[in-house]
């Protein structure tokens, strides 16, 4: 299932674009006629493993290493799931998905949970059919140009051809950005990212937009980052959320526990390496989140030590920060919005008990 | 009798139920899950921009406008393809057939080279040649007016829409004014004909194309801000899109061609040579015609081939119809409705194209079995 595409590599592609059109027959065919309704707990535990829907490939966010297993920050959250609900991080099959497969594979149950760099809204919340889980990264777009153009503002792109993504936000804010600046500009767009961003680097465009840790990690695979600069400007609120689909509130419950659980640790100053000293603690919030006290396991439908094992597996929320995308990664992204409420972020999770 | 009835009522059951039960469940699993069906989503804002269109759009036109522009762009590139390529493939299979060795090999290694190369990595390497190759908008030069570069080619050409418009009613009447012409002085001799003719209409020509450039500014092309601006601009993805699609298929339509023209009985060309007819005389009244009751079938298939095959500009971004749904899919969530309009218009075109060609090829056959 692990596809991994290259521009160059067209033959790659070739198969891509007809696995692509296979695959959109196939949704048609199980949104039809597939027996979508079992608890997809159940279904999850009797396969014993999670399907998640990953990218086809974003540095820091979700992306296969050199030995080829899924590294990333939407990634560990598959992986908090799957220690959740396994005890162990890797009971979980990644699904890369391109923008544009990615609600039709969740609503047609190819995929049990959505953890791909994507924007929640309205329209997808809604009439998507899909539900959105707390946000576990606060991003904005912004757009790259090439240094030696001399651009120092969005508001200098008058005229120019940008790149994006096909059928992402980035595409309707670029639209309105322009529109409401009074703009005129080319939009060159393509259905994968490698695609868009070889058309940026190789000079089709004069600009890239994308969210700005998109841009970040673009920026890092190449030979010479410093060429490029992501201009000041966000033209837009791009709050990234994992997704599950409509009409299973249990395992919506259960992802969105876990997700307020990563950042809870974080609040609670538990890390995978100090949770084990935790064991005679005697603060009730600790004792009860790392299931000393009972409750809070039961009440979600699994064992009691759920949190500990995502603890203990993925770790808490600044871990996974800086393990991809924060500054022990190439990245090397500020927390930004991304800080605790206390710190001055607006990363929140209501009490976990 | 009666288990004839029986048999054939089961049947239509069985079909029926092919169709309405998967519609059911569809039915069912998409309400289960609050996933809004049916096509109001068309007249809501669009909201995306779209990089190149014949029709008038701005982002804040409806998905059904937007939709109309990849309806339009998909035609656009229909035709033009299929003419071109119908153009290339004669050509192809007339020349494939020389006796010249060097062009009848030139032919055959085409024919064999394109045909067997999948389209898609032809479309590639097209579009690698805009990207790699030629230089950055900003470095580039014109030659003869023409500027190519990685934003694609702009030749020299009017400022106003209009100037196309009037160019295509003067070359419309031209060639009217030829025929009316040639049926009017039908008795006078060639050798007057030969030399009257092409004078007249040079001038003719001529006159017109003055008068058109009187009314409207001719533009060079010259780099401005980030992009070409002036004159008549065309974008790589367009250019790779038609180019590969009429190459391909031109390659496709030549073999038919070839094997039509093989397919007329040798006696006729010797026939033809007997009363004096020279070759090209030959080919053009009595070879072609013959050979385009065996080529048509095949031809049909042909363009139906490329009017499909222009789906694959999503690949290298042209916004055809198969793009622009793609994108609606996307931001609106209308997996269905919109897989369904997509089969709906390839259905439509590829039944009204050999629809076309069912109605030539039955006259063509009609004619001559009469």
């Amino acid at each position: 299932m692990v596809r991994l595409k290259h521009f160059s590599g067209s033959s790659e592609s070739l198969h891509q674009n007809k696995g692509h059109i296979m695959k959109k027959i196939i949704i048609i065919m199980l949104i039809t006629t597939g027996q979508l309704y079992a608890a997809t707990l159940d279904t999850v535990r009797k396969n014993g493993k999670i399907k998640c829907g990953v990218s086809t490939g974003l540095a820091g966010f979700s992306a296969p290493n050199s030995k080829g297993s899924w590294k990333g920050l939407d990634v560990d959250f598959c992986r908090a799931l799957s220690a959740a609900i396994f005890g162990r991080a890797d009971k979980v099959q990644y699904v890369s998905l391109n923008a544009q497969q990615r609600f039709t594979a969740l609503q047609s149950g190819e995929i049990d949970v959505l953890s791909r760099n994507t924007t929640f809204n309205l329209t997808r919340d809604t009439v998507v059919g899909i539900n959105f889980l707390p946000v576990t990264y606060y991003d904005g777009q912004g757009f790259m140009v090439r240094k030696k153009d001399a651009i120092t503002s969005a508001k200098d792109l008058d005229g120019a051809s940008v790149c994006t993504q096909q059928g992402t936000t980035n595409e309707l804010n670029m639209a309105d950005y322009f529109r409401t600046n009074k703009m005129k500009f080319k939009p060159v767009v393509f259905e994968s990212n490698e695609e868009v961003n070889q058309a940026f680097f190789k000079g089709r465009c004069d600009a890239l937009t994308s969210d700005k840790s998109g841009l970040a990690s673009e920026r890092t695979k190449l030979k010479n980052p410093q060429d490029y600069v992501i201009l000041p400007e966000v033209i837009s609120k791009e709050p990234l959320a994992p997704a599950v689909r409509h009409g299973d509130d249990q395992w919506f419950d259960i992802f969105k526990w876990v997700i307020y659980a990563v950042v809870e640790a974080e609040e609670l100053g538990i890390t995978s390496k100090n949770i084990d000293s935790f064991s005679k603690t005697t603060n009730p919030a600790i004792r009860k989140f790392i299931g000393l006290s009972e409750g809070n396991g039961r009440s979600l439908g699994l064992d009691e030590k759920w949190a500990y094992n995502v603890i203990k597996n993925v770790g808490n929320y600044e871990e996974i920060f800086n393990r991809h995308v924060g500054k022990n990664s190439p990245l090397n992204l500020d927390r930004g919005l991304n800080q605790l409420w206390k710190n001055g972020g607006i990363l929140y999770a209501p009490p976990v008990r | 009798m009666i288990k004839k009835i029986t048999i054939r009522f089961l049947y239509i059951l069985f079909l029926g139920a092919i169709v309405f039960v998967p519609l059911y469940f569809l039915n069912q699993n998409i309400d289960k899950q609050n996933i809004s069906t049916g096509f109001h989503f068309l007249s809501q804002e669009a909201g995306f921009e779209i990089s190149e269109s014949i029709i008038e759009y701005n982002s804040y036109m409806g998905y059904s406008r937007a939709l109309l522009v990849g309806v339009v762009n998909t035609i656009y590139v229909a035709l033009l393809g299929n003419f071109l390529a119908l153009i290339l493939g004669l050509l192809l299979g007339v020349l494939s057939i020389s006796k010249n060795f060097l062009l009848s090999k030139f032919c055959s290694f085409y024919l064999n080279f394109f045909r067997n190369i999948p389209l898609l990595l032809q479309l590639f390497f097209l579009y690698g040649i805009f990207t790699d190759i030629l230089p950055a908008v900003k470095r580039s030069t014109p030659v003869f007016g023409i500027i190519a570069s990685n934003r694609g080619v702009a030749i020299p050409w009017f400022s106003s829409g209009w100037a196309s418009v009037s160019l295509l009613i003067t070359l419309v009447t031209s060639i009217g004014l030829i025929f009316i012409v040639n049926k009017w002085a039908k008795n006078i001799t060639t050798t007057y004909k030969k030399i009257l003719y092409p004078i007249f209409f040079a001038l003719f020509f001529f006159a017109q194309i003055e008068l058109i450039t009187r009314f409207f500014h001719f533009e060079f092309p010259a780099v401005r801000g980030f992009n070409v601006r002036g004159g008549l601009n065309f974008s790589p993805e367009f250019i790779s899109l038609l180019l590969g699609l009429v190459l391909y298929t031109g390659a496709f339509i030549g073999e038919i061609v070839r094997s039509g023209i093989l397919a007329v009985d040798k006696g006729q060309w010797e026939a033809s040579y007997a009363l004096g007819l020279s070759k090209i005389q030959t080919l053009r009244k009595i070879i072609l015609p013959q050979s385009l009751k065996v080529a048509l079938p095949p031809m049909t298939a042909q363009f139906l081939n490329l009017t499909k095959n222009s789906s694959l500009a999503v690949a290298i971004g042209f916004p055809d119809f198969v793009s622009i749904a793609n994108t609606t899919m996307n931001q609106t969530g209308q997996a269905v409705e919109l897989v369904l309009l997509i089969m709906g218009l390839y259905l439509f075109t590829s039944l009204s194209v050999s629809g076309v060609a069912n109605i030539i090829n039955y006259k063509l056959l009609g004619a001559r079995q009469r």
